[in-house]
């Protein structure tokens, strides 16, 4: 009992106190055949010096020397202050700021976060996050469909260049109340959307656009944003916060911007720590907060008239409404916004803007570099952000299988993930990566392709 | 002790309603019920034009600590909202009976009203909430 | 004041920039039309101000780490840094979810081993670790029973059960599910009214939901009963994992005839709260429920190798609930934490957050204060009712709460269950010593006399922190939601 305080003789005083015999006369009051637990697959407690080496020795088996995997979470940068100043146990162990006054330094950050994430995202709104990026896309779908007025819909139009595993968990999260999530399939020879979305849109409540596309493809949001809003249907955009540092923010879509904007925070100093925990945002334009669940920080004052912050708009919460509530969620990703929020203020608008480019740039050396191995071409031509798909002469999971046994992860084999994709390669490329990396990523994907044609 | 009219009917769920004279039926929240909210920071309305069923949910009033619906007291159509809600939504506190008024319906039917609670009723509801 | 406040044009953390001497946005002109115009609008600041900022910030909080934090149902126990310590070793922090199996070895072994773990202490035949709180551990269970019935063609099971002390989660999550609530009263004694549960349950019950030990702070005696009930009428049971703490080691949900729960790793398994999440909310199923998990899980091949399994190896389930395999790094906090108690400690610490529960309701009821179920034994936390000092010196469960601010000590849970009136829901954990309950007794003691003698110090509470009570109706009224920068 590694963590419990006390000693025989409190124990004896507090047994007293109660006027028990002893601790197990304390569940007298349940029945004696359901105390009847032992534990068999728990093994005996350990000291923390042979818990870290344990770890240390599993950890070390996970280790690789160069990653270029991408497809919704990214290697990048984080500042050493980050981790040091979220580790503090007065961010790390609090709880939930019910009660404000002992939680102005919780709060008031949120509230900065909220207000960066609408800066970045050219929104009205943020809350202060939900789970991650998928569960923050399934939220807006439901939202959407709540908060479109124009028509009682429940039918969200889906991008079909849409990370496949969003789609999956919004399907798994909307279905039982009913919605019919209709895949706008994209262009095989593009990997953007078709140039003509106007029949797939009538009716519908929402269309969701993912901007960069799983493919790291930039499709034509002003386009597809305009033709939405003529059908009545609600703009969700999926989007990636680095990116946005770059390429035109959700908000400044169209004529009249996305309604909703959501997407994975973990690229703003948020370890990848194999898929979580992340932090998935949420953005609205100002007229639809009230449909938007999770947690919101508003700014007030106290009685002597000082500014402070405090939750608000709770009424919407499930602790008030219950089985009215907006969603049933209860946490916000708290510690991972704290991350995110002093990464943003760390890096500011030419940091960001620094880490967008150089991904930007590496992406597309990569790619040149790539495309002159024989064979190797890229799958689709348009611009991208940070990820490219490249096609193969080769089986792409026999390259990454043989590229792993030596340390670098080339990417993402698509043929699980797309159908008809078995020889594309998903590869992202961050700020991290040197000229050196790239020219080795080419150098070993040239000689592994060669092995698998010598093999095959 | 909160204040109640007697040119009104009401609902268990505390709305009140009051037949107008041009046979329209004007529907709020009563003082009871306003006090019990606490400070109300939000009023959603209908839209004007739906028809609506004796006892459906057709607006929602929202304090900090608190979100109720509010439910239609007779079947009808509505004709019209109260929008001064929308930026003052404390003059429900305010003037539950009168300026903090929720909707209007035109009733299906001109004796639905005779349905509902009495003032005398309402009052023995109240009554018995207190203790 | 606001990190915006500090910002200046052209200040910058300068170590942050990847190319000091800048880099051309020419580099990105094949993006044309894509490109961003408008500023990013982030602030400006140097490291220094960053860093002093946030830690500025972190002082104005409470947390665990700082004092007493007895809320109830949200088991705000020690968070052991040795836990947190392993789970932050480059080599996990570093591996990439998608990353194949052959170079996730380690990470595997651990959630593989942590489901065997979870399976054991809640007697349940198979886990996934998936959900991201308790919340959508939840939304996996009862998704599950619906996709159970719903294989088995039975329809017309649309409505589940609810305790009316319950989490407000448990009706919210059933509406997610699209499921119609029904909700079940309570008795005097804080047990399920039994009665009135045989009068609803029937064919169209789909489950119950529920917490045992119950939100009131007593255990269930007549769990084994209402399990039969519902099961006979050929419903599920949920368990509510939030309270699990109160048994851990003790008793097994899946003893007690739950087909289905949920843990909260932030509470039982001593993760860091983190000031609102992460969370994480692994689910535990019975045999008749195994077949719809939340995908992936962790399965061991023939080799001894672990692999991950997916909707082809669970074709019934009900699908994915993260992006990626939920807050992994959560679970391996929670991993190191099991291998830290073992199966001993384990087994103490329902045990001594029961012995601090009763003896905290014991001396407050000595000084004076209303226990809610005076007649009950406390599990791991009880309920204190105000109603009388409300009543008579007009002093609210939230004055009291406000009070103990002042005196260092978190405010218990206040207002839930909302059955009890002006209550407080107290929740000492295990891992608190007796000196420091007495010490929080002494403060409450305090406090009831100045109710009684001072009221008004109370009731303008507090006083000693960065601000005072503030316009809740202000803040719902006028939303100021993000900054605006003034020209």
């Amino acid at each position: 009992m590694p963590f419990i305080p006390h000693t025989a003789s409190d124990e004896q005083e507090m047994l007293g106190a109660i006027g028990v015999p002893n601790i197990d006369a304390l569940f007298d009051e349940i029945p004696k055949n359901l105390r009847a637990a032992t534990l068999s697959e728990v093994p005996a407690g350990i000291s923390e010096m042979a818990l870290q080496r344990l770890m240390n020795q599993r950890a070390r088996l996970d280790e690789v020397a160069l990653s270029f995997l991408g497809a919704g979470a990214y290697e990048h940068h984080i500042p050493a202050a980050v981790w040091d100043l979220v580790g503090r146990g007065e961010f790390m162990t609090a709880y939930t700021p019910y009660q404000a006054e002992a939680s102005q330094g919780t709060l008031q950050l949120i509230y900065e976060f909220q207000t960066m994430m609408t800066r970045l995202t050219a929104m009205d709104v943020a809350n202060a996050s939900v789970y991650d990026g998928a569960t923050a896309l399934a939220e807006a779908m439901l939202m959407a469909v709540r908060a479109n007025k124009s028509n009682k819909s429940n039918r969200v139009v889906v991008a079909g260049n849409l990370n496949p595993n969003y789609h999956a968990v919004c399907h798994t999260i909307v279905k039982n109340q009913g919605l019919i999530l209709d895949v706008l399939a994209h262009d095989p020879a593009t990997g953007c959307l078709p140039g003509a979305v106007e029949a797939a849109l009538e009716g519908a409540a929402a269309l969701v656009i993912s901007y960069p596309n799983f493919f790291g493809g930039l499709d034509d949001v002003d386009y597809l944003t305009d033709s939405a809003a003529s059908a009545g249907a609600l703009v969700i955009g999926v989007v990636n916060p680095t990116a946005l540092a770059l390429i035109k923010p959700p908000g400044e879509w169209g004529t009249r911007g996305a309604d909703i904007a959501v997407g994975e925070g973990q690229p703003l100093g948020i370890p990848l720590a194999s898929g979580g925990p992340y932090l998935g945002f949420m953005c609205c334009r100002q007229q639809f907060v009230r449909q938007m669940p999770g947690r919101i920080i508003g700014r007030t004052v106290d009685q002597t008239g000082k500014p402070g912050y405090t939750l608000t708009l709770q009424a919407r919460e499930q602790h008030i409404r219950r089985g009215k509530a907006t969603s049933n969620i209860c946490t916000n990703q708290g510690l991972l916004v704290t991350a995110a929020t002093i990464y943003m203020s760390l890096l500011g608008n030419e940091g960001l803007r620094q880490v967008a480019l150089t991904a930007h740039s590496g992406t597309n050396a990569l790619t040149n570099l790539a495309c002159q191995i024989d064979g190797v071409t890229a799958r689709f031509s348009g611009p991208v952000f940070h990820e490219r798909v490249l096609s193969l002469p080769v089986d792409a999971s026999l390259v990454v299988e043989k590229m792993a046994a030596h340390g670098v992860l080339p990417g993402l084999a698509l043929g699980d993930w797309v159908t008809g994709m078995d020889d594309c390669l998903l590869v992202n490329v961050t700020e991290t990566k040197t000229a050196a990396d790239i020219a080795c990523f080419a150098r070993l994907l040239a000689e592994v392709i060669e092995e698998v044609k010598a093999t095959c | 002790m909160a204040e109640t009219r007697d040119n009104v009917r009401y609902l268990a769920s505390h709305e009140w309603a009051r037949l107008e004279a041009d046979g329209t039926v004007t529907v709020g929240i009563s003082d009871h019920a306003q006090d019990a909210l606490g400070d109300v920071v939000f009023v959603e309305l209908p839209e004007t034009g739906r028809s609506v069923q004796a006892g459906e949910e057709v607006a929602v009033v929202e304090s900090v600590k608190a979100a109720s619906d509010i439910y239609a007291p007779v079947a009808g159509t509505v004709i019209g909202v109260n929008d001064v809600l929308d930026a003052a939504p404390e003059t429900v506190n305010d003037a539950p009976f009168d300026e903090g008024w929720f909707f209007k319906l035109q009733p299906a039917d001109d004796n639905a009203l005779n349905e509902l609670l009495t003032p005398e009723d309402y009052r023995a509801l109240c009554a018995a909430d207190d203790h | 004041m606001l990190i915006y406040e500090h910002s200046r044009p052209g200040r910058m953390a300068r170590a942050q920039y990847v190319a000091a001497q800048g880099i051309s946005s020419e580099l990105a002109d094949d993006l044309g039309a894509h490109l961003r115009s408008s500023a990013l609008g982030l602030p400006e600041v140097s490291e220094l101000e960053v860093v002093r900022h946030y830690t500025n910030l972190s002082s104005k909080n409470f947390a665990i780490d700082k004092q007493f934090y007895p809320l109830g149902s949200c088991t705000m126990k020690y968070n052991p840094r040795g836990a947190h310590a392993a789970a932050s070793i480059p080599g996990f922090l570093k591996r990439h979810p998608l990353a194949p199996a052959a170079n996730s070895q380690g990470y595997l072994a651990c959630a593989y081993e942590l489901q065997n773990y979870l399976k054991d202490v809640t007697g349940m035949q198979a886990v996934s670790l998936t959900p991201m709180a308790g919340a959508q551990g939840e939304f996996a269970g009862v998704a599950m029973i619906r996709a159970y019935h719903q294989k088995r063609g039975d329809h017309d099971r649309v409505e589940i059960l609810v305790p009316e002390a319950a989490h407000g989660t448990n009706p919210a999550t059933a509406v997610m599910c699209g499921f119609v609530v029904r909700e079940i009263p309570v008795t005097k004694e804080g047990d399920v009214d039994l009665d009135a549960l045989k009068a609803v349950v029937g064919p169209r019950t789909a489950g119950l939901m529920m917490t045992n030990p119950s939100t009131c702070g007593v255990f269930e005696r007549q769990i084994q009963e209402i399990a039969e009930t519902v099961h006979e009428a050929g419903g599920l049971l949920y368990y509510d994992g939030a309270n699990l703490n109160a048994i851990l080691g003790k008793v097994r949900p899946g003893d007690m005839g739950f087909d289905v729960l949920h843990m909260n790793l932030h509470k039982t398994f001593a993760t860091p709260h983190g000031g609102g999440g992460p969370g994480s909310g692994p689910v535990g199923v019975g045999a008749r429920l195994a077949p719809f998990l939340p995908t992936p899980t962790v399965g061991m091949a023939e080799d001894g190798t672990y692999r991950w399994l997916d909707h082809k190896d669970i074709p019934d389930t009900i699908g994915r609930l993260s992006t990626f395999m939920g807050n992994a790094g959560i679970l391996l906090r929670a991993y190191a934490y099991a291998r830290l108690l073992g199966a001993e400690g384990m087994n103490r610490v329902g045990e001594y957050a029961t012995l601090n529960a009763n003896y905290l309701a014991k001396s407050l009821e000595q000084a004076g204060y209303t226990l809610a179920y005076p007649a009950r034994r406390a599990t791991h936390e009880f309920i204190v009712t105000l109603a009388s000092e409300a009543k008579h010196q007009h002093v609210t469960a939230m004055d009291f709460a406000k009070r103990l601010l002042d005196y260092g000590y978190h405010a218990p849970t206040t207002y839930f269950p909302l059955l009890v009136p002006e209550c407080l829901l107290i929740e000492p954990t295990e891992t608190e010593s007796k000196a420091e309950i007495d010490g929080f007794v002494a403060a409450m003691t305090q406090i009831r006399q100045e109710a009684m003698t001072e009221p008004a110090l109370v009731t303008t509470a507090p006083h000693s922190l960065p601000v005072k009570r503030l316009d809740d109706v202000k803040a719902a009224r006028d939303l100021d939601l993000a900054y605006k920068v003034t020209a």
